[in-house]
């Protein structure tokens, strides 16, 4: 069923190469460990290697950073604190008319957990990692707000002046008559969404290596950067160059990164000050810790939509009220998630009045950025489920509503009231394929079956239009038109292809896209290889990108699932520019019409005397070797450099209409899903999925794309959530913590297609990467929401939520002598008591407690004490929790002292691995023959990295060190004598703070 | 035992995909910066350093190893195989890596090495695996592009090519 692309060879008979699955050329290196990945490419001598010291707070004040014994440590070139980053760079510009700075390492104040507070840079990263534990930054903390809504409440804490109340933008939107189509509705049917964060956490992290140039004020940078390279005008202005003293170049491969490693630029900023400041190229890889924290993640978002809705189910009107977070800076280019979509926020159906209140707010967490997806899960997520909700409450069948609703057939192209021009498409086609090929009857019957046997079974629908080639300018929506007149129109979306003909007559393509792991190379290869008559392997195609030598524009890069639809077809019009003056000079050595000119199986014939022929590679070298005998029509074929961008892509227009994308696929997905009653396991019984992407130019890598985005938008419906503590603390810094998706998780969904080919796109293909990110998540919260029977899901629907649903909130646990009660979902406190019997009487255990003299040889880790006072005591000790081990700066007081019965303890610790404070109350009873009961109690409570990424460990870590201390207690004191004593109430407590952290 | 002193680097030596290697490591440096950094064996991948992705799995004394977790120091002496030892040349794809690329079961490639080390670990000792077994061999791996089933299908393909009936010996 595949759609054959023609080749510029019509008349040959081949088959072309587009349209089959052929095998990646890609592959062999990277099955063999020769892939050539950022951090795989080696490094010019003298490189130093930076690490990162980030903030354990949501939102502090930075009252100072002492960096001297760091900058003393042998190997380290400098450490840069905000201020040395801002004597060589600007503040990268921000994306709404604010007075707000975005910098890309904290200036005097910390806003999110993770955010650069100091980079430090030394001969090898080992040597920079121990520097910066070196390093004492004093912090003031300030009220932090996480949460949308909570921020622009009345009285929240202000992360900017100059976003007043956290309101970075607020706009209102009206398109056709919707306070009409309200008032004269039967019915008005809303919804409360809340769609959680998460991310496309690509396998890879972050890579920059860069090098600084003083002699020319120029930065060479080489970055796992994925474009869009507008960012690179927005790295230009921080550094203060011009575009033409940034060099920005990609490596050969990129392990993945579904939007996430635009998101890199920051560091691109910070590295670059680092190799400006010590004269020598820098080079920084993230750790996994860093980029589940601190790199970038899609937007939550809080979203009320309404609908005006006749009886029989056809929606009349939507009022979109939608409150972005876009965390702690806007960093460019947001608030693009919101926009993205703009265009198309009455998805796949024909609804012709919307009303929009689009607000973007600032929050205490990491700033967002580019992901698969991108604003389509957000939109999607409340859209699909309110049409499950009018047809629960019109008593109609969800699919019927869908089919009500569709864009019908023949009104493509289609011009929603927003503004976007959608290209093809037959939706009743494709919904009506998939419920017959995807046995929709059969499921239903399955579906009742089990409610027979009382299980919990449910289907659930999505129609999605899935976007595609982003219009450049749809992000200027954010402003209104009078700000948009003044700052000058933006649109289009330029792409970009080179066809070479080297002396020997090979043929290379290069492009300014920037696969990780897309197969674009392949892809091309048989683009070109179709318009030249030759084999894909006779095609080398180059996907790197250097700023300084190839061609690019802002809209280079791979994104928006623009390359089938406009890379491709660019490359397709370069490869055909090349043809048609080969073939001139084919004809006029052939003595035939050029029009008469075909290229197959390696050779320039005529078409109606196949014999009458050339080798391809002989015409092709031609102007290398001899071009004075090139017709004088020809040129040079050497190299043909094309740039292409729609016309249909506009700006906004003056009453905010913005074509936001040029492709529209369709997508149709229906599911079936089981949830145990035991376990509120969700588990997925049969997935379809019919997609409409136009034509298809590789089945097998189609394919890959929608198995990979089904795959994420699993993951975001069932597991992954970017989660923190109410005080900001970000509690899933692991793999452990932010589970992904597994083989035992994953079935293989059905997969469909329909070609509908766009007619606005050189090869007629569409997008098609990113829709399973916008219809799954919500397909399969429909499917829960049938199977429970509830109004309300919120994703990711982990069984811990589910269990709310179905049996209610869980009972308070009945009161008696529980052991450090296990900490709640996002609640840092712990708690916890008990008690140990160690020898020697009590007065003898109560002086060990308070002797300074004795604490640091037996506190485990200790490297030094000080007395403050009688009662106040200070000492650096080192802990380790799990895989990761943390210098503490512990301040201990004690309090109500009843000597030799009982003490209160309270202090604080702060070291790399976070903060914290903890107070506890120690009491001792003589037992036996002369030994001590101590009982104790402690409440803690914790933030920082260790929060991150010992959550699940901390509850019985604290016991298990306790434990050993109380061994090893009962140890010491048992063989006492002159030696100092082995235990003290500072050690329990300097370990119990530094363990648990603390307020400060 | 030997002692190691935590600020200096001491010789390690040991047997790469045949080979004898050796270079000199800190007491803290993980095998995987060993292999990567200081052999140049950039095969490895490192996703997580924690050990839950899978991408740095290795081979060592015939035991699937998280490199990450490993310290250079512990494999003194020992046997290691690593996807560079994979291909029966440099020119050619074994079976398991020429079904990888038959059904497109990668896509950046960055997880890859530490899948088909698992899965030419266990093939060899299980020449018949289920679909089942495969999903639970394979679940300590992250891969973020393929949703896995192409995965699943290229190694019991493998398998099959594989199988003793077959006549062709393992070169996976």
């Amino acid at each position: 069923m595949l759609q054959a692309v023609k080749s510029a060879n019509p008349g040959s008979g081949d088959v072309p190469w587009v349209g089959r699955s052929i095998e990646r050329v890609e592959d062999a290196a990277l099955l063999t460990g020769r892939g050539r990945f950022i951090d795989d490419l080696g490094v010019a001598p003298r490189t130093l290697h930076a690490t990162i010291l980030r903030s354990p707070h949501a939102h502090a004040d930075i009252l100072s950073i002492d960096a001297e014994a760091a900058k003393r440590l042998p190997g380290v070139a400098a450490v840069l604190t905000g201020s040395d980053v801002k004597a060589v760079t600007m503040s990268l510009v921000v994306g709404v008319k604010a007075p707000v700075e975005c910098w890309p390492i904290a200036m005097d104040r910390v806003r999110y957990v993770g955010e650069p507070v100091a980079v430090i840079v030394a001969t090898d990263r080992a040597r920079a990692e121990d520097a910066a534990e070196l390093i004492n930054v004093e912090y003031r903390p300030r009220g932090a707000v996480v949460d949308p809504l909570g921020a622009i409440a009345p009285g929240a804490p202000v992360l900017h002046d100059g976003f007043p109340g956290n309101l970075a933008s607020d706009r209102s939107f009206r398109y056709g008559d919707p306070e009409k189509a309200f008032a004269d509705a039967k019915r008005r049917f809303s919804i409360d969404i809340r769609y959680p964060r998460n991310s496309c956490t690509p396998i890879e992290t972050y890579g920059v290596v860069v090098s600084y140039d003083a002699g020319e004020d120029a930065y060479e940078v080489l970055a796992n950067f994925q474009g869009p390279f507008s960012i690179h005008t927005v790295i230009a202005r921080a550094l203060k160059v011009p575009g033409n003293r940034l060099r920005l170049r990609t490596p050969p491969d990129s392990g993945g990164s579904f939007g996430v490693k635009q998101g890199v630029f920051p560091y691109i900023v910070l590295i670059a000050a680092a190799a400006r400041i010590t004269g020598r190229p820098v080079k920084w890889i993230e750790d996994r810790l860093e980029h589940l924290t601190a790199s970038v993640s899609a937007t939550n978002r809080a979203t009320k939509l309404s609908a005006a809705v006749a009886a029989d189910g056809k929606i009349l009107a939507l009022d979109w009220d939608q409150v972005e977070d876009c965390g702690a800076h806007l960093r460019a280019p947001e608030p693009a998630t919101l926009y993205r979509m703009h265009g198309n926020l009455s998805g796949a159906y024909d609804i012709r009045h919307v009303r929009i209140r689009n607000r973007v707010v600032v929050t205490n967490k990491t700033p967002t950025g580019l992901n698969r997806g991108f604003g389509g899960p957000q939109v999607y997520f409340a859209l699909e489920r309110l049409v499950q909700r009018i047809a629960i409450g019109l008593n109609l069948d969800p699919l019927d509503v869908i089919k009500r609703n569709l864009i019908e057939a023949n009104a493509f192209p289609y011009r929603t009231a927003t503004g976007a021009l959608l290209d093809s498409g037959n939706y009743q086609e494709a919904v009506a394929r998939a419920v017959e090929q995807g046995r929709l009857a059969e499921l239903k019957a399955k579906r009742d079956e089990a409610r027979a046997e009382g299980r919990l079974y449910g289907i659930g629908f999505t129609a999605v239009v899935e976007p595609s080639v982003s219009n450049m300018g749809y992000i200027t929506t954010v402003l209104t038109a009078a700000e948009r007149r003044k700052a000058g129109p933006k649109n289009g979306a330029q792409a970009t292809a080179t066809v070479g003909l080297d002396p020997v007559g090979s043929v290379t393509v290069h492009v300014a896209s920037v696969p990780q792991g897309q197969g674009h190379r392949t892809v091309l290869s048989q683009v070109v290889a179709d318009v030249f008559g030759l084999q894909p392997n006779d095609i080398r195609v180059n996907t790197e990108i250097d700023t300084a030598k190839d061609a690019w524009s802002i809209a280079s890069g791979n994104y928006a699932s623009r390359f089938a639809a406009a890379v491709a077809g660019t490359a397709k019009i370069a490869a055909e520019r090349v043809a048609g003056k080969l073939a001139r000079i084919a004809a006029s050595q052939l003595n035939v019409e050029a029009a008469e000119i075909v290229f197959a199986k390696g050779f320039v014939a005529s078409k109606h005397n196949p014999e009458n022929r050339i080798a391809f590679s002989r015409v092709a070298a031609l102007s290398h070797w001899s071009p004075g005998s090139l017709p004088d029509d020809a040129g040079q074929t050497i190299r043909e450099t094309v740039f292409w961008t729609p016309p249909e892509l506009t700006p906004p227009d003056d009453e905010d209409r913005i074509n936001s994308s040029l492709c529209h696929g369709f997508i149709f997905d229906f599911c079936g899903v089981e949830i145990d009653r035991t376990t509120l396991e969700t588990r997925i019984d049969r997935y379809v999925t019919m997609h409409d992407c136009g034509t298809i130019l590789h089945p097998g890598m189609v394919n890959g794309q929608i198995r990979g985005g089904f795959t994420q938008a699993l993951g975001a419906a069932l597991l992954e959530e970017y989660a923190y503590a109410e005080d900001g603390s970000f509690l899933t810094g692991t793999l452990a913590d932010y589970l992904l998706p597994t083989t035992t998780e994953v079935p293989e969904p059905e997969i469909f297609h329909m070609e509908t080919p766009s007619p606005f796109t050189p090869l007629g293909a569409k997008g098609v990467g990113e829709g399973n990110c916008m219809s799954t998540p919500v397909c399969l919260a429909n499917a829960v929401a049938d199977a429970l029977g509830v109004a309300d899901v919120t994703l990711p629907l982990v069984p811990a939520r589910l269990v709310e649903l179905v049996r209610g909130a869980e009972p308070p646990p009945p009161a008696g002598r529980a052991t450090a009660a296990p900490a709640r979902d996002a609640d840092r406190r712990l708690r916890g008591e008990g008690q140990a019997v160690v020898k020697g009487a009590p007065e003898q255990v109560w002086a060990m407690l308070l002797d300074p003299a004795t604490l640091q040889s037996v506190i485990p880790g200790c490297q030094r004490v000080d007395k403050v006072t009688d009662t106040h005591f200070r000492a650096d000790v080192t802990l380790g929790i799990g895989p990761v081990t943390g210098r503490y700066r512990a301040d201990v007081e004690l309090f109500d002292l009843d000597p030799p019965r009982a003490v209160t303890l309270r202090g604080g610790a702060t070291g790399a691995l976070g903060f914290g404070n903890a107070e506890g109350r120690i009491t001792l009873a003589p037992v036996g023959d002369g030994g001590t009961k101590l009982t104790y109690s402690y409440d803690a409570a914790i933030g920082g990295k260790v929060a991150s990424i010992g959550g699940r460990l901390l509850d019985g870590a604290t016991r298990v060190i306790i434990g050993q201390f109380f061994t090893a207690l009962a140890r010491k004191a048992g063989g006492g004598g002159a030696e100092a004593g082995g235990f003290s109430l500072f050690a329990l407590l300097a370990k119990a703070a530094s363990l648990f952290g603390g307020r400060r | 035992m030997t002692r190691l002193r935590a600020d200096q680097r001491h010789p390690v030596r040991f047997t790469l995909n045949g080979k004898s290697v050796q270079g000199e490591a800190e007491p803290r440096m993980l095998l995987s910066d060993f292999l990567r950094h200081q052999l140049g064996a950039t095969g490895t991948h490192v996703g997580c350093e924690h050990g839950v992705c899978g991408a740095c799995t290795i081979v060592v004394d015939g035991m699937l190893t998280r490199s990450c977790l490993t310290l250079a120091a512990q494999v003194d002496g020992c046997e290691l195989k690593t996807v560079e030892g994979l291909a029966p040349s440099a020119d050619r794809l074994g079976v398991l890596q020429q079904a990888f690329r038959r059904r497109h079961a990668l896509q950046c490639g960055f997880c890859t090495a530490g899948i088909l080390i698992s899965l030419d670990h266990y093939l060899a000792k299980n020449p018949s695996p289920t679909e089942a077994e495969i999903r639970d061999l394979l679940s300590g791996h992250i891969c973020r592009c393929t949703g896995y089933t192409p995965i699943i299908q290229a190694a019991l393909e493998a398998a099959a090519e594989l199988a003793p009936s077959n006549k062709e010996t393992s070169d996976a």
